[in-house]
């Protein structure tokens, strides 16, 4: 079907792509993987580089973002929205752009990286055809700091591919002319965001806007129209150029079609990046079956289990047999987000692997609202505490209210058969500017759920019921000055 | 405490020229002034402010707000140990520990050699690799504690030049040669493409 799919799978992992599992499945993103050479110009030609670019400038524009529509590629950054319907949101209205998020940096996911090393051409073709479809000839490709390597692999690529002039003035000796530059960033977890992610980009701290009046199709960079996409959601353009919408179709679900790259990690026998029929596969035959991850380390059982990456709730035994489909998920609690599975056994500390997630969007707040600046230190502060031997009995409808404080309401989580409790679906709402602050309330809700004996163990076992711990002047603020 | 120099000012002049608004080069022009000099010098950030036109405040204000850039002087390598969840769970917090023991200092700090500093780190983006680190922002997977002594044993004895010393990022940079451009403007002077006009289908 594919103009270069490999045949027959190792299904091992791929010493030059680390973890990088080449398991049985279509291939739509990481068909180049066993090639050592991947990222070169040479042997993305020889495997069908730039076709989907040719078949993209056959056609029109508006063909092409038809094309898109009509093959709903979703979202992968995290919020799976439909590319082509999102596409289809940009006013009439130039200069516009294109910015592609290559900032991957929410905990377990591990895919953009992968993408971004191994294949560049991919990525810079399925550039060129969302600029081509976009009517739009200015492109920044933001790539997280922390990935030199991915800077030179992609720098390497598109220096050839305007050499070459598959990028650039008169693409493919035609009259088309398209830009696209490599950015990077530097160190915030927030950029990711896709307004804080224009913010930076204009050169400014990166510091979410508020949604509305700054959605990005309509104002955007330099408050023009643009568009941020993914990564691995524009990889997936050229295979869909030289396939079409039909044959992308025959993959996955109905709702969720094509294939996803996923990361599964913690303990699992074989932690690995997987490429996955989105929508058929259940999480059950992900972590267990021999052509994924082979089951939990030492036959342990499942203790729970993160979906979506670090912003996502938790899901638990129960869960096992949904398919990976965004909204089966988001009705059952949760959310695929970034494609980052975590795996935890029964060997866990449920409190203190809340309390890491915690830590992370504690440090993480951009300080931009109040409920999630202070909320968020708050919550790191009584988990803390608590996991140290000093919780106070009070301490957990504390942590609650924190929560309530940064996402007003019931917030998602997981049924819990055994207690009789309904899931409770995503998304969360917000009091903040950004979803940051209400991500954080994400492992405090789905741990006290389903361990609260766990909390109230250490509460219980704390020496001084909590005296060392408690600082006069640092009394939670937060608790009694939120809420309105 | 330096100025960029004659070289770097070429090539900043070079990336300003790839942005519609100088201003969004600042980021970038911040990595070559860490990169001249390991950190991020006062004086840097002055001439940044002149070359892309805004006020020294304003660098300040964007240099300080990431992570990466560092305003004095760290080690020849940064190691850069995570510890978010799926390395804990595997044992990223443990190799921290370990580190801490081997190099003597605890994280932020920096050797008395001045060749590691070291840092606990969140998500670096190789979760199924786990526990792991950068050094330098380079990746090092799956690491013992046997591992860490080796790395650490190999960088002291100048055995892996493949890291380049702090400030360092991708060796390789993207120039756009003036006659392969397609033309980047200022959003004031840019319109439709003219391709794109020509090329939509007439009024259906
Ligand atoms: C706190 C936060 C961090 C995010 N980080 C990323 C990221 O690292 N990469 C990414 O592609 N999207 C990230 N997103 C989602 C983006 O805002 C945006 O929805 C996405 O880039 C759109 O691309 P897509 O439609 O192709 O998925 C993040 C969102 C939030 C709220
Ligand atoms: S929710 Fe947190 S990260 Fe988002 S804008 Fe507010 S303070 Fe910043
Ligand atoms: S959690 Fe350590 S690399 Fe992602």
């Amino acid at each position: 079907m594919s103009s270069h799919t490999n045949d027959g799978h190792t299904n091992d992992y791929v010493p030059h792509a680390p973890g990088y599992v080449d398991n049985e499945g279509p291939k739509v993103v990481t068909s180049r993987f066993t090639y050592e050479d991947s990222f070169t110009l040479e042997r993305s030609l020889a495997t069908g580089g730039y076709d989907g670019l040719k078949a993209a400038l056959a056609k029109s524009p508006a063909e092409v973002a038809q094309e898109v529509k009509d093959a709903v590629v979703l979202g992968r950054g995290g919020a799976g929205f439909p590319a082509g319907v999102k596409w289809g949101f940009m006013p009439q209205i130039w200069p516009r752009y294109l910015v592609v998020n290559g900032d991957e940096s929410e905990p377990g996911t591990y895919k953009d990286r992968l993408l971004m090393e191994r294949d560049p051409h991919q990525l810079i073709e399925g550039c060129m055809i969302a600029c081509y479809a976009l009517g739009l000839n200015q492109c920044f490709l933001y790539v997280r700091g922390e990935m030199p390597l991915a800077h030179e692999r992609i720098a390497t690529a598109l220096n050839e591919a305007y050499a070459a002039g598959y990028v650039g003035k008169n693409v493919m000796d035609t009259d088309v002319s398209i830009d696209i530059v490599l950015h990077w960033g530097a160190g915030a977890y927030i950029v990711g965001e896709e307004t804080a992610l224009i913010e930076s980009l204009e050169g400014n701290r990166g510091q979410p806007r508020l949604k509305p009046p700054y959605f990005p199709a309509a104002k955007g960079l330099y408050y023009q129209p643009t568009i941020v996409n993914n990564v691995e959601t524009l990889a997936n353009l050229p295979w869909l150029m030289v396939n079409g919408a039909e044959a992308y179709k025959t993959m996955g679900s109905e709702a969720s079609p094509g294939t996803r790259m996923l990361a599964v990690s913690g303990h699992v026998k074989r932690p690995g990046v997987y490429e996955v029929e989105q929508g058929v596969v259940t999480f059950r035959e992900l972590f267990y079956d021999d052509n994924y991850c082979g089951g939990i380390r030492d036959d342990n059982d499942l203790k729970m289990f993160i979906p979506g990456g670090g912003s996502a709730p938790w899901f638990f035994e129960d869960q096992l047999d949904i398919p990976m489909e965004g909204r089966t998920v988001g009705a059952a609690g949760s959310m695929l987000g970034s494609g980052a599975l975590v795996v935890m056994d029964e060997t866990t500390d449920a409190v203190k692997a809340a309390l890491r997630v915690v830590r992370f969007f504690a440090r993480e707040s951009c300080g931009k609202c109040t409920p999630c600046r202070e909320g968020t230190s708050w919550e790191e502060k009584v988990l803390q505490r608590i996991l140290d031997g000093h919780g106070r009995p009070e301490d957990i409808d504390l942590l609650l209210e924190i929560g309530t404080n940064i996402s007003p309401g019931t917030y998602p989580v997981a049924s819990f058969g055994d207690a009789g409790l309904d899931a409770v679906p995503f998304p969360p709402k917000q009091t903040t500017i950004c979803p940051l602050g209400p991500s954080s309330v994400a492992p405090i809700t789905s741990a006290i759920r389903r361990f609260r004996d766990e909390f109230e163990a250490k509460i219980d076992a704390s020496a001084d019921g909590g005296v060392a711990a408690v600082d006069a002047e640092s009394e939670p603020v937060v608790a009694a000055a939120g809420g309105h | 405490m330096s100025r960029l120099n004659a070289a770097n000012v070429t090539l900043a002049n070079e990336i300003i020229s790839h942005y519609p608004k100088k201003k969004s080069a600042l980021i970038p022009l911040l990595h070559l002034a860490q990169e001249q000099d390991g950190y991020v010098a006062d004086d840097a950030m002055e001439h940044i402010a002149e070359l892309v036109e805004v006020t020294p405040a304003e660098v300040l204000g964007t240099c300080s707000f990431y992570e990466m850039f560092k305003r004095h002087p760290v080690g020849t390598y940064m190691i850069n140990v995570c510890t978010n969840i799926s390395c804990q769970l595997l044992g990223g917090e443990e190799l921290l520990h370990h580190a801490e023991q081997t190099l003597g200092i605890r994280p932020g700090g920096t050797t008395d050699d001045g060749m590691f500093t070291l840092e606990d780190v969140e998500c670096i983006a190789a979760c199924t690799e786990a526990p792991c680190l950068q050094v330098n922002y380079r990746h090092e997977y799956r690491l013992s504690t046997d591992d860490f002594d080796r790395l650490v044993a190999d960088l002291r004895s100048g055995k892996r030049s493949d890291i380049p010393a702090h400030g360092t990022l991708g060796t390789v940079r993207q120039h756009i040669p003036a006659d392969r451009r397609a033309g980047i403007k200022h959003p004031d002077d840019e319109g439709t493409p003219a391709w794109f006009a020509s090329r939509q289908p007439a009024e259906s």
